[in-house]
């Protein structure tokens, strides 16, 4: 049988971290009352009319920079109509002319085989970065045959970043959204918390044979975290590949992830293709950015906004943190891949390493075997470590110094688990673990264990 | 003060030196609303508010302490604005009974200077027409159609006609604005204009109709026909009332990102007495098809009143003109197709009680709700829309509005100041006459004049001129610059002055307003 090449793209959808909506000041918060964070612009009320957000424009430049893009210094804003009950203009605004951002590329690593040791660098291509808005949500009340309306995440600013098919399964792609989700978290553009709707992924998949051009593609929606990406993505390549290999042929169709099935299904909704009827928004002219280059000399600088300035002032992204942290405490990459994959860990990692004389190099296998281990099975985030960062350090100091080992210095581990707030010298008192320095002390109870066992 | 008076001229210094109340002006006004009410031209008569805020200007009038030029006057609102708590209902079965939780920022800023809002006049519904004809509250009249000076006029057909069959139409769309003002019933009007909406029915109910350059006036509250031709109009008696308004308007607006952002400064008009300087464009396309002999000639006689003062008047061309009808339909019915994607029924506004599932309401409540000239520019829309069409049609018209808007272009960097043209083909049409033909086809018609100052956003007046042969108002236009509007009204000024338009006489003003026609000036323009 001939080789099957599996072509992925993905289509994120993050939604902006801001204070108010993308083209209207009601504010921006998950799980408010019903209806609560509408403004008469979201409610679509006739003669309202959108005024752009800077903080969006900021938060999409920030994005775009850090995803190696070109900034468009000019873009443009669409009409994309359609009706549902949970667009109330019967049409949503979006950028399909001319995005914000084009061009760029994201880094990502995988481990090869499952084995941390080896990671290899994998890019994929940014196609683009549009601004949009978000949709209210509805939900079908089949019991009562009625549909209910929530206009709260109306309006709300989107960031559509569209990732060429350059992944090739379900691995690759949780790790570029793993990627990606980091990025947006360092940026503060947003807060990517997919359980929140935040980050919003849907899957581009098809399969063909090496040389022939590529399959028909399938649409993979409704996939709510990033295990569940992966396996939406394989679930569809081999449900595509088993259907061609039976002589089966691949609908261009839209499915939905059923994650309690592990498969994935037609979507009922979507009927045939349908027509957005684009149109340029009337109401916005074109989004006009600067660089220090371009920025006219007696413009208002609250008036603009200056591509240079943002980018001289963004954050270390996850790929510099890392490359820091393993030149600085002599870790190895897979190391700081762990730490910034979790959460506040580096964060502990360095404040460990700040109040102990024990090595980083060493520092680094208590933090991720022990540490991460524990916390993961009890389904802990470091922030709700019962074990801080000093005590973990007082522990480690005193294995450093030798007084005692570290089968010992596990055991403390495991006391200080129970969070009872003794120190990791009172346990190792209490449990009587001091490793023992004296020769003499030493060869008496070595001699009194001999003593006992005569016969053996 | 008369009602008929000049807002600046006459009726603010009453107000302000205690000749007449507040109070006593709008009482006034309402009941002339009220003996006028054949006239159709108010869609709500806002009462109560109306002499709460005369009660209130008067309190200020008495501590010396207006707000502004227009605190106390009566003004009337186009129903297609925004107004919190008054009934918006762009004549349409969508919107009877929307009570708007805002104001448009044109009618806040109108309140927050003192005026007082008597009503929502009528119009064609959600503004698509020529003849405030099609709205679901029936057609606006034209109150010249019983001036004194239209009855002497027209020759009865037979025995038994009577007024009722013989009346005219306003024009449109802002016919009911255009008829409140005419009629005395308020000093100024807002109306909006998009092809032409308030300067037609300005010229055929003998006022003053302003269309400002796109982006001076902020759109927001007015409920859009085309985002990208709409301006809110201006309709007043007299050129200066006009400028008053305009003052009291322009200037950017945070809330509408097509509003420029430099300063406006409110002017006084000068009285121009000298024209030699002015270079008057004349534009031989607008010697349009349909155009009457009667209003060629008054044209003509126009440009020869600025010849003979020293002005230079000039033959242009502006080419592309016979294009604008359908570059205009094109971009128009793309747009209202757009727009009205919002009219659903879920949030606001008519719901079809058909159940069955949302899309059967939505479609449901759209039949019912809009008239079919809505329905037939949303269909259209919809088709120049579709991806396979996108280019054929909306792209190419937005670069014929591209070519139109470079005529004029053009023609103001040769040395051109403003353009002189007609206003309509021809004076109002007898109602009957009028409905002979359906609403594209009249909108197509009417609208060549008007349209293509919309299309490349530049200011325009239409200015009474004189009354036809059936007696009715024929008003001529100016074309100015991008906010140039000091000099567009300046000419417009010293040209009302030289015209003399006559006053209208109305049996129902007549009586319930004696001292109305102290002022009157019975010469006109010949």
């Amino acid at each position: 049988l001939a080789p099957w090449v599996p072509v992925v793209g993905l289509e994120i959808h993050a939604q902006i971290s801001s204070n108010s909506k993308l083209f209207s000041g009601s504010q921006v918060q998950f799980a408010a009352p019903p209806n609560s964070l509408v403004s008469f612009f979201d409610a679509s009320l006739p003669g309202t009319l959108p005024v752009l957000n800077r903080r969006c424009v900021e938060a999409a430049v920030m994005t775009g920079l850090a995803l190696n893009c070109s900034i468009n210094k000019k873009s443009l804003f669409d009409r994309k109509h359609y009706f549902y009950a949970d667009l109330p203009a019967g049409y949503q605004i979006t950028q399909q002319r001319v995005p914000i951002a084009v061009n760029g590329s994201l880094s990502y690593s995988l481990c090869i085989d499952n084995k941390m040791s080896q990671m290899v660098t994998k890019t994929v291509r940014i196609k683009q970065i549009q601004l949009e808005q978000d949709s209210g949500k509805s939900l079908h009340d089949d019991t009562r045959s009625q549909t209910l309306v929530d206009l709260n995440r109306a309006g709300v600013g989107l960031m559509e970043v569209v990732m060429e098919p350059d992944m090739c399964c379900g691995e690759e792609a949780a790790a570029a959204v793993r990627e990606l989700q980091l990025i947006l978290q360092t940026l503060g553009s947003s807060q990517a918390v997919m359980a929140e709707g935040q980050l919003r992924v849907d899957a581009n998949v098809s399969v063909h044979h090496p040389g022939e051009p590529y399959g028909v593609r399938t649409e993979v929606k409704n996939i709510n975290s990033i295990r569940f990406l992966a396996k939406a993505i394989d679930y569809e390549i081999q449900r595509q590949i088993e259907e061609l290999e039976n002589g089966g042929t691949i609908l261009n169709e839209t499915r939905a992830f059923d994650s309690k099935l592990g498969c994935t299904v037609p979507m009922r909704d979507k009927e045939g293709k349908q027509d957005y009827r684009f149109m340029p928004e009337p109401n916005l002219p074109p989004l006009i950015l600067y660089d220090a280059k371009s920025l006219p000399a007696n413009m208002n600088h609250q008036q603009v906004i200056n591509i240079d300035w943002i980018h001289e002032r963004l954050p270390d992204l996850p790929s510099v943190k890392r490359k820091k942290l393993v030149e600085q405490y002599g870790i190895l990459p897979e190391h700081s891949f762990t730490l910034l994959n979790e959460d506040g860990l580096g964060e502990f990692f360095e404040s460990v390493v700040k109040q102990t004389q024990m090595k980083p190099k060493k520092v680094i296998g208590w933090i991720l075997k022990d540490l991460l281990s524990y916390l993961k099975q009890h389904s802990l985030t470091v922030k709700e470590s019962p074990v801080s960062s000093f005590l973990l350090a007082d522990l480690l100091n005193l294995l450093e110094k030798k007084e005692i080992s570290s089968t010992a210095a596990k055991q403390v581990l495991a006391e200080l688990w129970k969070g009872e707030g003794k120190t990791p010298l009172e346990i190792v008192k209490e449990q009587k673990l001091e490793l023992l320095q004296d020769q003499k002390e030493l060869e008496q109870i070595c001699q009194a264990v001999i003593d006992g066992h005569e016969n053996e | 003060a008369a009602l008929n008076d000049g807002l600046r001229s006459q009726v603010s210094a009453a107000l302000k030196e205690g000749r007449v109340a507040p109070t006593e002006l709008c009482q006034r006004c309402l009941a002339l609303i009220k003996s006028t009410k054949f006239l159709n031209a108010y869609i709500t008569v806002a009462e109560e508010t109306a002499l709460k805020q005369a009660e209130e200007s008067e309190e200020r009038y008495k501590r010396g302490q207006p707000l502004s030029i227009l605190d106390g006057i009566p003004i009337a609102v186009k129903d297609n604005f925004n107004t919190a708590g008054i009934e918006t209902t762009c004549a349409s079965n969508m919107l009877k009974g929307y009570i708007s939780p805002y104001n448009a920022t044109v009618v806040q800023k109108l309140l927050d200077q003192g005026a007082v809002l008597l009503g929502k006049t009528n119009l064609d519904e959600f503004a698509m027409g020529s003849g405030s004809t099609d709205g679901v509250f029936g057609p606006v009249r034209n109150p010249w159609s019983y001036s004194k000076q239209y009855k002497e006029k027209s020759v009865p057909k037979s025995h038994s006609e009577d007024e009722e069959s013989n009346w005219v139409i306003t024009g449109g769309s802002s016919g009911g604005s255009a008829a409140a003002v005419s009629s005395f019933t308020c000093f100024a009007a807002l109306g909006s204009d998009t092809g032409g909406s308030t300067r037609n029915p300005a010229a055929h109910c003998g006022v003053v109709g302003l269309k400002p350059t796109y982006g001076l006036i902020s759109r927001h509250g007015l409920i859009p026909l085309v985002n990208s031709m709409d301006v809110p109009g201006i309709l007043t008696r007299c050129v200066d009332d006009a400028a008053v308004l305009l003052g009291s308007l322009a200037g950017h607006d945070p809330k509408d990102s097509t509003t420029i952002q430099d300063d406006f400064k409110p002017f006084e008009l000068p009285n121009l007495t000298d024209v030699s300087k002015l270079s008057i464009g004349i534009p031989k396309e607008y010697h349009a098809p349909g155009l009457s002999s009667e209003i060629l000639a008054l044209w003509s006689k126009a440009a020869d009143l600025f010849k003979n003062a020293g002005a230079k008047v000039v033959e242009v061309s502006l080419p592309h003109t016979p294009y604008s009808i359908v570059c205009y339909h094109v971009l128009c019915t793309a747009e209202v197709a757009s727009n009205m994607a919002r009219f659903d029924g879920l949030e606001y506004g008519h719901r079809s009680d058909v159940k069955d599932s949302t899309e059967s309401m939505y479609a449901a409540t759209r039949r019912e709700g809009f008239n079919d000239v809505v329905r037939g520019r949303i269909l259209s829309g919809n088709y120049f829309l579709l991806k396979q069409n996108y280019e054929k049609y909306f792209v190419k018209a937005q670069k014929v509005r591209r070519l139109i808007a470079n005529d004029f272009v053009k023609v103001f960097r040769s040395g051109v100041d403003i353009l002189l043209t007609p206003t309509t083909l021809s004076d109002a049409a007898p109602y009957t006459e009028f409905i002979q033909e359906d609403n594209r086809t009249r909108s197509a018609q009417d609208d060549i004049l008007t349209q293509a100052a919309n299309m490349a956003g530049l200011p325009a007046i239409s200015v009474p001129t004189a009354l036809s042969e059936r007696g009715l108002p024929v008003g001529l236009q100016f074309i100015g610059r991008s906010f140039q509007e000091k000099q567009l009204l300046t000419v417009a000024k010293w040209f009302e002055k030289q015209v003399q338009f006559p006053v209208i006489q109305l049996e129902e003003v007549k009586r319930h307003d004696s001292d109305v026609f102290q002022h009157q000036k019975s010469a006109s323009f010949s």
